[in-house]
């Protein structure tokens, strides 16, 4: 039951890999066909994209990009590349939903739902858990949606991705690509420890995030 | 398409196979012979820049036959990737944005297609005054005052390097020489030619007699021998090649030693650069290399200066010139 690549994704996935001149390492870690999340730092719209290209064909079309309803749900076209070209697993954000923290708690919890229900048994992910676009410089604090997601599955393997240099590339708020190198670098599976709380579980991750940036 | 080779070229594209093939055995036959750890490491790398430069003439040698076109597209694209290169070890801040926007997509294609419609004065021009000025000002609209002169003048010195200097190579082939008409392709290929083949004599010369280091803070490879015999046997067989040019053979020798000399400066300049970024070389695009930028350096410098000597004393002066009136008197 292997989904085929749409063809507007692997032309856009040729031109993201092009036009970034990414550099894929791979640090105690290997391009495997198994089930994972891909969590990395998000500086810019071609995050996931770059991310996604630089897995080989055969990992890549069993992995599903994360997005945010709200930015990809804004006019036909983005629905259409999200949803039918990407296979991208739209989400709620949270802070978008104004309601008393009872529902926040509800709407959080059917949004991990929505996410294990759209893995199934062979899907990958690849979030990015600082939430929103940052500047390329420093990683923000992780939401804790990827705790909730890791706790629902104990024994999935979560992968840090650092990408770097991909913010100069497009930047937050720009139209215009400057052609700069970028490489992304994964690191070594972790996975959530039996008995480890929200905030540990968080720090550690994005504590392993930030040690595969280069230099 | 014109095809056009020339007795010249076809010889000095055989007299380059011949160099290849003969690299190519005595890396086939280092493979075999070097046994300790260290000489293994360096006959793979010596390989893995001999196959390089099979590629590499190649690609040169079939540009060079399409014509001016075909040199103008080879040396653009490698202009436009060493800037990459250096831009991406350049920390530049999101103000420069549409300053960097400019370099890669105005000004790198325009200095470029200046060269095909001949518009010398601006060529000249164009980024030491428009795009010296341009940059800090489209930076200085962005707003952001952080480092401000650092990343301005970081930025306009990628594009000096990366696209200015360099584009003087295929701006050879717009020179009106007297009884050299349309054979300024021989003349690009002659200071490739010379230049590199400086670049690797250096590196033979070093590997075989290397003793006293001549730099060694800034580039710990480079040693007295290595310079010495590299220039000396550039610069003869640039003297032995003077058939190709418009020049004697001592003139010939004098302007095989400015590329060498420049050459040398130019590979001494852009290692400074990378010691002060705390990296090896600029990319890894070409193997056994380093990146665009690693293998352009000595061209970089060695062509304005080939380029302006050339003019200067090969091409009719233009008439308002005092030197030339002065001349013309005598």
């Amino acid at each position: 039951m292997s989904k085929d690549t749409h063809l507007l994704a692997a032309a856009l996935a040729q031109f993201a890999r092009l036009a970034s001149g990414v550099t894929t390492r791979w640090i105690d870690c290997q391009p495997e066909e198994r089930q994972r999340i891909y969590f990395a730092n998000h500086t810019s719209h071609l995050d996931a994209l770059v991310v996604w290209s630089s897995l080989p064909g055969h990992v890549r079309r069993w992995v599903r990009p994360v997005a945010a309803a709200d930015y990809w749900n804004k006019s036909w076209l983005r629905h259409y590349l999200a949803c039918n070209v990407f296979h991208a697993a739209l989400v709620e954000r949270s802070e978008n939903i104004e309601t008393a923290s009872g529902e926040r708690v509800a709407h959080a919890r059917m949004l991990i739902e929505r996410l294990l229900e759209q893995m199934g048994d062979r899907y990958s992910l690849i979030i990015f858990p600082e939430g929103t676009r940052g500047s390329g410089e420093n990683v923000a604090p992780f939401k804790s949606g990827m705790y909730h997601l890791c706790r629902e599955r104990p024994h999935l393997e979560l992968v840090p991705a650092y990408i770097e240099n991909l913010n100069r590339v497009l930047p937050k708020g720009e139209v215009l690509l400057v052609p700069v190198l970028c490489s992304v670098t994964f690191g070594p599976p972790l996975q959530v420890r039996s008995g480890e709380g929200k905030n540990d579980f968080l720090a550690r991750t994005r504590e392993a995030l930030c040690r595969l940036k280069p230099q | 398409m014109r095809i056009a080779v020339d007795k010249h070229l076809a010889l000095l594209f055989g007299g380059v196979v011949g160099l290849l093939v003969i690299a190519s055995l005595i890396g086939w036959i280092l493979r075999s012979r070097v046994k300790s750890e260290s000489g293994r490491a360096t006959v793979t790398n010596l390989n893995a820049r001999i196959r390089a430069w099979w590629v590499m003439s190649a690609i040169f040698a079939g540009t060079l036959v399409v014509g001016p076109f075909g040199s103008l597209v080879l040396f653009g694209f490698t202009s436009f990737m060493a800037l990459r290169e250096y831009i991406t070890l350049t920390p530049t801040r999101r103000g420069d944005h549409r300053a960097l926007f400019w370099s890669f997509f105005i000004f790198t294609p325009l200095q470029y297609w200046l060269i095909g419609v001949r518009w010398y004065g601006l060529f000249s021009i164009l980024i030491p005054v428009y795009a010296f000025l341009f940059i800090p000002t489209r930076a200085a609209l962005a707003g952001d005052t952080e480092r401000f002169l650092e990343r301005a003048a970081k930025i306009q010195w990628g594009l000096m390097i990366c696209v200015y200097c360099l584009s003087h190579a295929p701006a050879l082939l717009m020179l009106n020489i007297p009884g050299y008409a349309g054979q300024g392709a021989k003349l690009l290929l002659y200071l490739v030619l010379v230049d590199q083949m400086s670049d690797v004599l250096q590196y033979v010369w070093g590997k075989l007699a290397g003793r006293h280091k001549i730099a060694p803070t800034v580039s710990p490879n480079k040693t007295v021998e290595g310079f010495l015999g590299g220039v000396l046997t550039a610069t003869a067989l640039g003297m032995a090649l003077w058939w190709v040019t418009p020049f004697t053979p001592l003139q010939a020798a004098a302007m095989s030693l400015v590329i060498t000399l420049l050459g040398f400066f130019g590979g001494l300049t852009m290692s400074a650069i990378k010691r002060d970024r705390g990296i090896k070389d600029f990319g890894m695009m070409i193997e056994g290399h380093g990146g665009f930028l690693d293998r352009i350096d000595s061209l970089c410098f060695a062509a304005p200066i080939f380029f302006h000597v050339t003019r200067f004393f090969y091409t009719p002066p233009s008439p308002d010139f005092p030197l030339f009136r002065w001349f013309i008197a005598r």
